[in-house]
Formats: structure tokens, C-alpha cells, sequence
């Protein structure tokens, strides 16, 4: 497929998700079972997409020490459950990251 | 205080603090988008286009990846579907608003623009001339969004390998969920959605997530219905 498609599709689809209950379903009341499905889509998106970059190096799942990426990323939550806060948590995941690529090669 | 202009004003600098995290993304999306081999022109596009952060680093991922095109909108899909809740929660604030309105307000509707949109409208009840404020923290990021990405662009090539930005992308999921898992329902969502993304890591076309954005839902609405 064209990747110029991909890309007004893929915006025009997310333009509609924007709009969706702003405008296109204003008058639709939303069943309480598809409310709760929806609630649930960033918890399972979100871990969908960083469990792999935590876990996954090369193809292979990675769970040793030497997986830098694992041990940044658990500073990380910690630092995230801790304090809650945005930037603490990406500076500390970072941090983290940069010094055992220095020192752990 | 509550003239548009002054409305509009306060929802540029209210979003001041947040683009010091927009700026480095957009950046880091050029950088990585013209690293996946994507044409200067489109990588831009794509933040014209798209405009949602998280949404066009994974694509550039699967574009670089060699995913199909129809891989790439269901994906791009799975991962903005979220915006579905902000777009329910803010509805009954602009309701009586002219279409043009609501079309702007819901192309500018990213995570930001909502998490201050939301706040606004909530601490000022009746406030006239909300919906200015929420333009204005719309127009900010907008702007720092676009911006970004044309220097990430430029940067591009500049950028050592070696220092991991990508893993940013990571980062910037755990700190926007972790404080939200409240329920047991929602940390079984997400550990179902997690583990069988990486179960599936090695599955064709690129469909780990999709899979394992729907198995997290259906182990999250099971956790609820048998903890009720």
C-alpha cells in the first residue's frame, strides 16, 4: 500500500476517535459494558508497547542483568509509583539507562 | 479575566511546563523517523496529519520495520483508541459549541491538551469562553509539536545511535501509567497485555500489539466481572 495512504488514514482515523463522542456520537449513550472495555484500552496498550522494549533485545526475550534496558526500565516504575510525576520518571529511566551502558558496557 | 483573549492566553501559559516534555518527543520522533527511512517531507506530514506522539513513534517503528500499510492503521488505531475517553469526557463541555469549534478542539485534542482542557473546565464551572482556554493549550502544543519535529529532522543523522532516546518512548508509557493503575482489573489489563505482547513478539506482520491490546481488554473486563 501507498504510505502516503497509510498516513491520511491513519490521521483521518485518529481525527474520528477525537471526534467521535464530541460530535459523531454526541446523542449515543454508551453502554456501560463498552465503557468499561474502553477504560481498560491504556492499561493494556501501554504495557503492550513497553513490556517488549524492556524484555524483547534482537528478537529474543532478554531477562538478565545484562539487559540494561530491563533494569533502567524497573528504576523507572519505581521512580513513576513513587512520585508520580512525568519528568522525574523519564530523567531517572534515562539516567539509569546511559550509566549502565557506561559502566556495565 | 474571562474574555477570550484573556482565556486564550491562560491556555498558552498553562501548557508552558508540559512542552519542556513535548519538545524533546517531537525531536526525537524526527530523529527517528528519518532514521527508519521515511522522506523528510512525510515525517513532517505525519505530524501534520496524525498528531498524536506515541501513535507516530510506533509507526515510524513499523514503517522502518517493514510492517504492511494495514498493520500500520490498526495499530495506529489500537494505540490513539484512548483519545475515545477524552473525547467522551470533555463532549459535555463543548456541546453547544458550531462545528468548526468541535473539529479544531477534536484535531487538538493529544493527551496534554486534554489532561489541561480538562482541569480547566472542571476548576472554572461556568466560566464563559472555556473553550478559548482549551485553543490555547491546543494551539501551544501544536505549534511546540511541529517545531520539534522539524528539528529532530534536521538533527536526524547528528545523533549518536548510542544514546538510546528511543528508549524516551518507553519511558514516557511508564510514567503516564503507572500512576493511573488503580484497580486490580486495570493491572490485570496490563500485565495480560504486556506478557502476551511479548509472547507474541515473533508473530507476522507485525500484530503482537493488536493482539495483545485486545487480550489485555478481555482479561480486564473478566477481572472486573469476577471481582465485583
Amino acid at each position: 500500500m501507498n504510505l502516503w495512504l497509510v498516513v491520511i488514514a491513519a490521521g483521518v482515523l485518529t481525527f474520528l476517535i477525537r471526534l467521535s463522542f464530541i460530535s459523531l456520537l454526541a446523542n449515543w449513550a454508551m453502554p456501560p459494558l463498552a465503557q468499561r472495555a474502553l477504560s481498560f484500552v491504556p492499561p493494556a496498550v501501554m504495557t503492550a508497547i513497553v513490556f517488549p522494549e524492556l524484555l524483547v533485545r534482537g528478537g529474543d526475550l532478554a531477562v538478565g542483568m545484562d539487559n540494561h534496558r530491563l533494569t533502567a526500565g524497573v528504576i523507572a516504575i519505581l521512580v513513576a509509583w513513587r512520585f508520580k510525576k512525568i519528568m522525574p520518571t523519564i530523567v531517572a529511566g534515562m539516567a539509569a539507562l546511559w550509566l549502565l551502558q557506561y559502566y556495565a558496557g | 479575566m474571562n474574555t477570550a483573549r484573556a482565556q486564550f492566553l491562560s491556555g498558552l501559559k498553562d501548557t508552558s511546563p508540559l512542552l519542556i516534555g513535548a519538545a524533546p518527543f517531537g525531536i526525537i520522533y524526527g530523529v527517528l523517523a528519518t532514521g527508519a527511512g521515511i522522506p523528510v517531507v512525510m515525517a513532517q506530514a505525519i505530524s501534520l496529519i496524525v498528531f498524536a506522539g506515541s501513535a507516530q513513534f510506533i509507526a515510524a517503528q513499523l514503517i522502518g520495520a517493514g510492517a504492511s500499510g494495514l498493520v500500520i492503521v490498526l495499530t495506529t488505531f489500537i494505540v490513539n483508541l484512548r483519545h475515545a475517553l477524552y473525547s467522551a469526557s470533555v463532549a459535555p463541555y463543548v456541546k453547544d459549541l458550531p462545528r468548526t469549534w468541535k473539529w479544531v478542539l477534536s484535531y487538538l485534542l493529544t493527551d496534554e491538551a486534554f489532561a489541561v482542557a480538562i482541569a480547566h473546565y472542571r476548576d472554572n464551572a461556568g466560566e464563559p469562553n472555556r473553550h478559548w482556554y482549551f485553543l490555547g493549550a491546543g494551539v501551544s502544543l501544536w505549534g511546540t509539536w511541529q517545531a520539534s519535529t522539524t528539528v529532530g529532522i534536521f538533527l536526524g543523522t547528528e545523533i549518536p545511535h548510542e544514546w538510546s532516546l528511543d528508549f524516551t518512548l518507553a519511558l514516557s508509557f511508564i510514567a503516564l501509567l503507572v500512576p493511573v493503575l488503580r484497580t486490580r482489573a486495570d493491572l490485570v489489563a496490563a500485565l495480560v497485555g504486556g506478557i502476551v505482547a511479548v509472547a507474541a513478539f515473533g508473530l507476522p506482520y507485525k500484530l503482537g500489539l493488536i493482539l495483545a491490546a485486545f487480550c489485555g481488554i478481555g482479561a480486564g473486563m473478566l477481572a472486573w466481572r469476577l471481582g465485583k
